[in-house]
C-alpha cells in the first residue's frame, strides 16, 4: 500500500479491498465482519441499547489515547451506562486524502485493541476517502449495541431526593489534555487523557446493585453539565460538596493558567452513579476495587430543594448556582 | 497538615474569622465597587456571597476589558475579520461579543472570516511567521494588564521584521475611568476594590486622587476568598475611622511602584489618546494608541479604520451596569432577552462580566 492515503482507497476497487483486508480485517478479526457481507448478522434478543457517536478529535494522536481507541470507549461507555453490556460496534472511517498510512494503521490497531479489551465485536464498517481540506485527517463514527441487563435500567430522570451522587475518579483530565495538546502548552506535570472502556465495571456495579438508578459518562461539557442534565429530567436538585470533587493538582494548575473550570472539563473514562443512600458505599467498594474506580468518591446528595437545579457548596460553606456550560470554554484576557 | 501558601488563602478558618469580623462591623449599607470584574466572578465563585453581610451592596465596575469594548469597536473588529487577506487573532473572550447589529466574531467564523483564538500576543506573532501572504491583526483589547505585553510582541515584530503583524489597539487605562465615575453625581460608591492584576503594573500611585480628591478609600486586593474579605474588613475600618485610605492589600503580588519595566515598553510602544467606553462614552485620555514610530504595525493606519460612534444596542444597559448604577438582576433584559447564548450586551459575555456571574452562579 501506499504510505499516503489516496483517493484510490475509497473508490470501491481494488485499492479499497487492499485497504479493507490488509489493514481493517487484520485487526478488527471476528466471524460477523469476516464474512464481508453486505451487513452483519447478529443474534439478539430482549431490551437492547443503542447509541452513535462521530469522533473529530483534534490531535488525532494524545497523551493517554488516540481518535482510534476514542471512538471505541465512547461508544461502550454510551451503551453500557444504561446498564447495558455492550456486544457489537459498526465503524465509519472518513479519511482526508494524504494521511500518513502510519497514521492510519496506529489508529486502526488502537481500535482493534480497544475493542478487544472491551470484548465488542466491530461487526461492520465503511470507509471514505475525500478530498484534502474537505475534512480534518480523520473522523470516525460508532455506533454500539449491547443488551440491557440492569431492570429497571438507570436513567437521568431517575435521581430522586435522598439519593447519593457518586463519581469513578478525576475530573477534566481528558479535556485539558487535549486542549494542552491542541495549543502545544507544556503543563508543570504530564496530564494524561483518562480514555477508557467502562462496561466491565459498570456491569459488576448493575449486578451487584439492582438499585442504580442513574449512571453518566459526564463527557463533552463535563460534570456540571452532565448534573444539570440529570437535575432537568429528573426535576430534582443536586448538592454537590466542592472540596469532594477530585481534580488532579496538574488539571487545576492546567485551568488555573486558561481561566478554565475543570467542572467543565470533558472525561472520557469516568461515570456518575446516583443511587440510595444506603447502597452508596457498597458501590464505591466495588468501584474502588477496579482500577478504572481507584478514586471513587462520593461528591453530593440529590435534593427536594432547587428542583431542576444543581448548587455547589463551596470549601467555605457557602453556596452558589452549578449552572450549565454555554458554548465552548474560551481562554480569557487577564 | 501544613497548608501551602495559596491554601492559605482559601482556609475556611481564616475566611471565619474575618467575615465573622466583617458580620460585628457592617451596622449600615456599604457599597463597594469592584472595579475588576474577575474579583466579581471570585466573590460568586467562591461562595462567598451567600456568606458577606446583606448590607454589602456589591457593584461591578468597568474593569472588565471586554464589558467596556465599546459597539463600535466590536464592528471595526467583525469588518476587519471579513477581509480575505486578514487573520484577526483574539483572546477567547471576544468571540461572541456582539457589535452593533448583533453580529460577532464567532459569526463572522462562521461566514468565513479568519478567526484565530490566540492564548498571548507572541501565539499571534508566531501566526505572522507561519502566514506570511496574509496579514495577522491581533485584536489590542484590555487594561494596563495586558498592554505591556502587547508592546513587547510589537517590539519582537519590528526585531524580526515582520510587517504582517499588526496591532489593532483598543487599550484602556483604568484610572482615567475611576475619574469618570467618581465625578458622575449618579454614581454612590463607598469603596472601591481594586484590580491587582491592573494594579502590578501601575502600583498605588494612580489610585491616591480616590482618597486625597474623592474622599473614598480604595484597597488592591487578590482574588482568592481571604484576599477579598481582608480588603472588605480594612474598607469598612476606614470609613469608619473617617480618614479615606488607599492600600496595597496585595503584596504578594503588587508592588507599591507598579512595574516600571512594563510601563517603559508600553511608553515606548503606546501614547495616551481619548477613547470610547462601552456605556460611559468618551474618557479624555483613557485610550492607548500606538506611536507614529511603530505605524508600519499598526492596523487602524495600515487598513484605515476608523471609529465611527454607533449607538447603544437598544434596551442594552450594561452602561448602567458598569457604573454600578444597577445591579444585573435589575435590567429588564436579564435571562430575559439577554443570556450567555444570545447576549444583548457585553456584561453577559464576557466571563469576568457581572451580568455573566450573576447568570452563572446566582441561585436566586
Amino acid at each position: 500500500m501506499s504510505d499516503k492515503v489516496l483517493l484510490d482507497y475509497g473508490s470501491g476497487g481494488r485499492a479499497s479491498q487492499r485497504l479493507i483486508s490488509e489493514l481493517f480485517l487484520k485487526h478488527f478479526a471476528n466471524p460477523e465482519l469476516d464474512r464481508l457481507n453486505d451487513a452483519a448478522r447478529l443474534e439478539l434478543d430482549g431490551p437492547l441499547a443503542v447509541s452513535t457517536d462521530s469522533f473529530t478529535v483534534d490531535p488525532i494522536f494524545f497523551p493517554g489515547g488516540d481518535i482510534g481507541c476514542l471512538a471505541v470507549h465512547g461508544t461502550v461507555n454510551d451503551v453500557a451506562m444504561l446498564g447495558a453490556e455492550p456486544l457489537y460496534l459498526t465503524c465509519g472511517y472518513i479519511i482526508e486524502e494524504g494521511l500518513p498510512m502510519e497514521d492510519l494503521e496506529r489508529i486502526v490497531v488502537s481500535m482493534g485493541a480497544a475493542a478487544r479489551h472491551a470484548g465488542v465485536r466491530i461487526v461492520t464498517g465503511d470507509t471514505k476517502v475525500v478530498p484534502r481540506g474537505t475534512v480534518d485527517k480523520i473522523f470516525i463514527n460508532t455506533t454500539g449495541i449491547g443488551r440491557i441487563v440492569a431492570d429497571p435500567m438507570p436513567s437521568g430522570d431517575r435521581a430522586a431526593p435522598g439519593d447519593a451522587v457518586l463519581i469513578s475518579g478525576t475530573m477534566g483530565d481528558h479535556g485539558l489534555t487535549i486542549l494542552g495538546t491542541r495549543e502545544g502548552l507544556s503543563f508543570e506535570a504530564a496530564v494524561q487523557s483518562d480514555c477508557a472502556s467502562l462496561n466491565h465495571l459498570l456491569l459488576k456495579l448493575v449486578r451487584e446493585i439492582p438499585s442504580v438508578h442513574v449512571l453518566r459518562d459526564p463527557t463533552r461539557g463535563g460534570l456540571a453539565t452532565t448534573l444539570n442534565e440529570i437535575a432537568i429530567s429528573s426535576g430534582a436538585g443536586i448538592e454537590v460538596q466542592e472540596k469532594s470533587v477530585p481534580v488532579r493538582a496538574e488539571v487545576s494548575g492546567g485551568c488555573s493558567v486558561l481561566g478554565l473550570d475543570p467542572l467543565y472539563l470533558a472525561n472520557e473514562g469516568k461515570f456518575i452513579c446516583i443511587l440510595p443512600e444506603a447502597d452508596a458505599e457498597k458501590a464505591l467498594e466495588i468501584m474502588r476495587a477496579d482500577e478504572l474506580g481507584g478514586d471513587a468518591c462520593r461528591i453530593g446528595s440529590v435534593t427536594e430543594q432547587n428542583p431542576g437545579k444543581v448548587s455547589l457548596v463551596t470549601p467555605l460553606g457557602g453556596k452558589r448556582l452549578l449552572n450549565m456550560l454555554e458554548g465552548e470554554q474560551l481562554p480569557r484576557i487577564c | 497538615m501544613s497548608l501551602t501558601l495559596l491554601e492559605k488563602f482559601h482556609d475556611p478558618d481564616l475566611c471565619k474569622g474575618l467575615l465573622d469580623k466583617l458580620h460585628s462591623l457592617v451596622d449600615r449599607e456599604f457599597r463597594f465597587m469592584e472595579v475588576c470584574g474577575t474579583h466579581t466572578v471570585a466573590i460568586f465563585q467562591s461562595g462567598l456571597r451567600s456568606l458577606l453581610p446583606e448590607k454589602i451592596v456589591h457593584l461591578s465596575g468597568p474593569g472588565c476589558p471586554v464589558c467596556v469594548t465599546h459597539e463600535s469597536e466590536v464592528n471595526a473588529f467583525i469588518d476587519l475579520a471579513g477581509r480575505d487577506d486578514v487573520i484577526v487573532a483574539t483572546f477567547g473572550d471576544l468571540m461572541r461579543v456582539p457589535g452593533s447589529k448583533g453580529r460577532s466574531l464567532k459569526k463572522a467564523q462562521a461566514d468565513g472570516a479568519k478567526v484565530a483564538v490566540v492564548y498571548s500576543p507572541p501565539d499571534a506573532l508566531k501566526l505572522a511567521a507561519d502566514h506570511p501572504d496574509k496579514t495577522v491583526v491581533f485584536l489590542g483589547v484590555g487594561f494596563e494588564t495586558t498592554a505591556p505585553a502587547v508592546a513587547g510582541t510589537l517590539l519582537m515584530a519590528r526585531e524580526q521584521g515582520l510587517k504582517n503583524f499588526k496591532v489593532l489597539s483598543f487599550h484602556k487605562l483604568v484610572p482615567p475611568a475611576l475619574g469618570a465615575l467618581m465625578t458622575d453625581p449618579e454614581v454612590n460608591i463607598d469603596a472601591f476594590v481594586m484590580p491587582g492584576h491592573v494594579s502590578a503594573i501601575i502600583g498605588l500611585e494612580p489610585y491616591r486622587p480616590v482618597a486625597e480628591v474623592f474622599g473614598k478609600s480604595a484597597a488592591v486586593t487578590g482574588f482568592e476568598p481571604v484576599d477579598i474579605l481582608g480588603s472588605l474588613v480594612f474598607l469598612v475600618e476606614a470609613w469608619k475611622s473617617g480618614e479615606p485610605k488607599v492600600a496595597n492589600l496585595y503584596p504578594r503580588i503588587v508592588r507599591d511602584g507598579g512595574n516600571a519595566k512594563a510601563r517603559a515598553v508600553m511608553e515606548q510602544v503606546f501614547r495616551t489618546s481619548d477613547a470610547l467606553w462601552r456605556g460611559i462614552g468618551l474618557i479624555p485620555g483613557s485610550g492607548l494608541e500606538m506611536r507614529d514610530e511603530f505605524e508600519d504595525h499598526d492596523a487602524k493606519k495600515a487598513f484605515g479604520i476608523e471609529i465611527v460612534e454607533s449607538p447603544a444596542l437598544p434596551g442594552c444597559r450594561c452602561g448602567d451596569v458598569l457604573k454600578g448604577k444597577l445591579r444585573p438582576d435589575q435590567c429588564p433584559l436579564f435571562k430575559k432577552a439577554c443570556t450567555p447564548a444570545s447576549p444583548v450586551g457585553p456584561c453577559m459575555v464576557s466571563t469576568e462580566g457581572s451580568c455573566a456571574a450573576y447568570f452563572k452562579y446566582s441561585m436566586d
